[in-house]
């Protein structure tokens, strides 16, 4: 399911196109803050040490899409945005691709810029993915982290 | 008929993404159904005792042991969430 703020998908994203149609529906914005994930190819290197080849994004069909518009909502709820928008996708993604997209328009800075930060913060542990990582022959599920359960704390 | 959803690693421990069952008279809260899945199957038991956190949505929102089941709810166990 795809709305005009939320996109679950497998193909790669265009961050200028993204900003042409965020600052077309955002009207008379100020600010306009676009944060971009990627794969890192030292996935885990504080553990690991090694090079990854592969991520494995697998969701919840339904329940993230739920999930993303209700965190989208309380965003909105809590500051003055004009336009919104979040991309996340799934599937087979390699080192160096993108992997999420929040954007976030607003008369100002302060707003645009907390709301991205608390999008992403609650779409990083609140909402129904997972990744397996590759390497080599090695393949395992990532562990969630402690540090992400805690970036969600400041904002209650 | 509670429809019941596996994902990730809980997907691959149980070998299955999904099943359905009539749900049994004593169960009647999200504790009850672990405990009776533990019941039916070795695997589920081995997730249940695993010191991994294993969450549980109930039609598509977390819940905790307490929350009580109600015919054709929709179930799902899973790890915790690694996206971004």
């Amino acid at each position: 399911m795809n709305s005009d703020q939320l996109s679950i998908q497998n193909e790669d994203f265009s961050i200028a196109e993204e900003y042409r149609q965020l600052r077309a529906q955002a009207g008379d914005a100020g600010a306009v803050v676009t944060f971009t994930g990627l794969v890192r190819e030292m996935y885990q290197a504080e553990d690991q040490g090694s090079k990854i080849d592969s991520l494995f994004l697998e969701h919840y069909p339904g329940m993230t899409e739920k999930c993303l518009l209700e965190i989208i909502q309380q965003a909105e709820t809590q500051w003055p945005l004009l336009a919104v928008r979040v991309i996340h996708r799934i599937g087979e993604l390699k080192p160096g691709e993108q992997i999420v997209m929040v954007a976030t328009a607003s008369a100002h800075r302060h707003a645009a810029f907390d709301a991205a930060q608390y999008i992403m913060d609650f779409l990083k542990s609140k909402a129904p993915f997972w990744k397996r990582q590759s390497s080599g022959e090695d393949s395992h599920w990532v562990e969630s982290r402690e540090s992400d359960a805690e970036a969600i704390e400041r904002w209650q | 008929m509670l429809s019941i959803h596996y994902f990730a690693s809980v997907r691959e421990a149980l070998g299955q993404a999904e099943q359905r069952i009539e749900r049994p008279k004593d169960v009647i809260t999200v504790a009850d159904l672990q405990a009776y899945l533990a019941g039916q199957n070795s695997a589920f038991k081995t997730l249940m005792d695993s010191s991994a956190q294993l969450m549980v949505a109930v039609n598509q929102t977390v819940v905790d042991g307490a929350y009580q089941l109600t015919e054709d709810d929709e179930v799902a166990f899973f790890p915790p969430m690694t996206g971004g």
